[in-house]
């Protein structure tokens, strides 16, 4: 099977296509001619965006109202897919929206979902995806056996985001509105109020540098030090899953299997030991500097630079040193 | 108020994590262990129907090997009974086919009005099971709760977003996925252990529940390959003598951060 028609969720957010959604658009046009951008949503001013990353045509749910991303952008895909536009393949970001999406969608079609992906080949029509295991120390390549389409989702900055050189004279794709259809008992679940959870400092997963706390810090007070810290190095704070489902931080903040993905120049980790579920939020770091009192901890294996010590005797001492120059 | 809880028995992630090497998927042979994600959503559905006033939490689980230790713990936690679904067929089964399963284990069980999962297990974390239960069901879902009430027929979810958090208001029944973090889950009381030893547990095979095609040719996928990742080199270890924060320093500014 030739697998030309690929098609990507894509999520936009004031007007611009998030990086996630250009990572994937960018791969997707690597591996065949025809890429369509799903979007969630509305495109706006996305679409030139998009088309520059190797986009040809975009599909829009417009307002999901008040509905729930995932039963409502399942029910669009199928109605297009039922319409007659078939694609070989859905790429779908490993995100909260991506997540259901796929889940629902696969019912739909009766088809497998492979999750968790950080590289995909197409090989002589067969369609292979890749991905980390065991902490990232093994990759295991996995192949769709069915008919298409295939789904599968693929972890942040799997890929880089390129312009797609072919120049259309800077023609946006073609917009159609995919719009979502009555969901029934199905869409009974309805969003009443939205929440936004301030993070201090630079963005978290675009920050050139990453302060992060765990549960090593002993109480929640003593998180502050990770926010000095971050404030003197201009970094965006993080933390490890454990203090997030304590409480002391916001969702916003967390790194790892279940959070961002970060890839800064510097990742400082204070007070983590380096549960796999953290690891494969950071492990793409270009520096790792941590420090943990217990030698043994799995997160001072991959430090290029590891400190033994007590965080709240080593911290003070930083934070110290870098504001007297 | 009844509320069946999807519990996933699993190796201790303690210990190190294995391949078969015959068919590269994750051995389950040695004794497995209640999921800690599943707990958050086992003490939930405990605290939903106490909160109801009436009504009791029961299981369901699938395992290849009638492993029931990992849901005789959720049962000493206050569970009233279980289904587990165990069959050498589930051998290689994908998270379609366990959800269609599942689905099919919960129905069994009668009338609920509540369907609660974690947001993925700790060993597969393929995260789509819950969304895709509620889609075989037909029923409506929220995923990624990090709160759960219930007012009369109404349920009410803080659901967590990339920015922040959204309310959410959905009719019973619907399924739900819970974040680890939601409530404290209680450890089994001594009693409770005891009680557990006499309470329902079903064993069911998937022909009972008439799920086909399982295992590996329902899978729709089959790994090609196992490779060794490239590993990160190891970097340079100190040990803090009082001056381990100048290391830092140094390495910042050699980096050109500072």
């Amino acid at each position: 099977m030739a697998v030309s028609n690929i098609w990507v969720l894509a999520q936009v957010v004031d007007d611009e296509p998030t990086s996630g959604s250009l990572e994937l658009v960018s791969k997707a046009a690597s591996l065949g001619d025809g890429v369509t951008a799903f979007v969630l949503g509305s495109v706006g001013g996305g679409a030139g965006a998009l088309g520059a990353h190797g986009a040809t045509k975009i599909y829009e749910t417009g307002d999901l109202g008040g509905n729930l991303p995932g039963v409502a952008g399942a029910a669009a895909i199928k109605a297009v897919i039922d319409g007659g536009d078939s694609p070989d393949l859905i790429m779908f970001p490993q995100n909260y929206e991506g997540r259901d999406v796929m889940s629902r969608l696969s019912v739909k079609l009766d088809r497998t979902v492979l999750t968790n992906n950080t590289d995909i080949s197409v090989d002589d029509g067969a369609v292979k995806v890749t991905t980390p295991v065991f902490g990232g120390t093994k990759l295991v390549t996995t192949t769709f056996t069915g008919e298409g389409p295939h789904l599968a989702a693929f972890r942040p900055k799997s890929f880089p985001i390129e312009a797609s050189g072919v120049d259309d004279g800077g023609a946006a794709p073609e917009v159609t509105q995919a719009g979502v259809p009555d969901l029934g008992d199905i869409g009974a679940a309805k969003i009443t109020a939205s929440h936004v959870e301030e993070h201090s400092g630079p963005k978290l997963d675009e920050a050139n540098v990453v302060v992060a706390g765990g549960r090593g810090l002993g109480e929640a007070g003593k998180y502050e030090m990770i926010e000095d810290l971050a404030k003197l190095l201009k970094a965006a704070p993080g933390a490890s899953r454990a203090i997030v489902d304590a409480g002391w931080v916001p969702y916003s903040y967390q790194v790892g299997q279940t959070g961002k993905v970060v890839k800064p120049t510097v990742y400082l980790a204070a007070g983590i030991s380096g549960a796999t579920q953290h690891m494969v939020g950071m492990k793409g770091s270009k520096n790792i500097i941590a420090v943990n009192k217990d030698e043994e901890a799995p997160i001072l294996g991959v430090a290029d630079l590891g400190i033994v010590g007590d965080v709240h005797k080593v911290l003070p001492k930083l934070i110290e040193a870098l504001r007297s120059r | 108020m009844n509320v069946i809880v999807c519990v996933k028995q699993i190796p201790d992630p303690a210990l190190p994590g294995e391949l078969d090497p015959s068919t590269n998927t994750l051995k389950r042979s040695g004794k497995l262990i209640l999921d800690e994600s599943d707990s958050y959503g086992v003490e939930m559905a405990l605290q939903l129907v106490d909160k109801a006033g009436g009504g009791e939490v029961s299981l369901v689980s699938m395992a290849p090997n009638n492993e029931v230790s990992g849901l005789r713990t959720a049962l000493a936690m206050g569970a009233a009974k279980a289904v587990l679904v165990s069959d050498p067929e589930l051998r290689g089964t994908d998270a379609l086919t366990s959800a269609k399963v599942l689905a099919a284990a919960a129905q069994r069980l009668g009338e609920f009005d509540l369907i609660i999962a974690g947001t993925e297990s700790s060993d597969g974390y393929t995260g789509t099971v819950p969304e895709q239960m509620a889609e075989v069901l037909g029923l409506p879902s929220v995923t990624f709760a990090k709160s759960v009430t219930v007012d009369g027929e109404t349920l009410k979810v803080d659901r967590q977003t990339e920015a922040g958090y959204d309310e959410v208001t959905c009719t019973l029944p619907a399924v739900v996925s819970v974040t680890a973090g939601v409530v404290e889950p209680r450890y089994p009381s001594f009693k409770g252990i005891m009680a557990a030893k006499s309470k329902p547990l079903e064993e069911v095979t998937v022909s009972d529940l008439g799920v086909t095609p399982v295992g590996w040719s329902g899978a729709g996928q089959e790994i090609v390959d196992v490779a060794d990742a490239p590993e990160r080199e190891a970097g340079e270890i100190v040990t803090d003598e009082g001056e381990a924060h100048l290391k830092i320093v140094e390495f910042l500014e050699k980096l050109k951060i500072l």
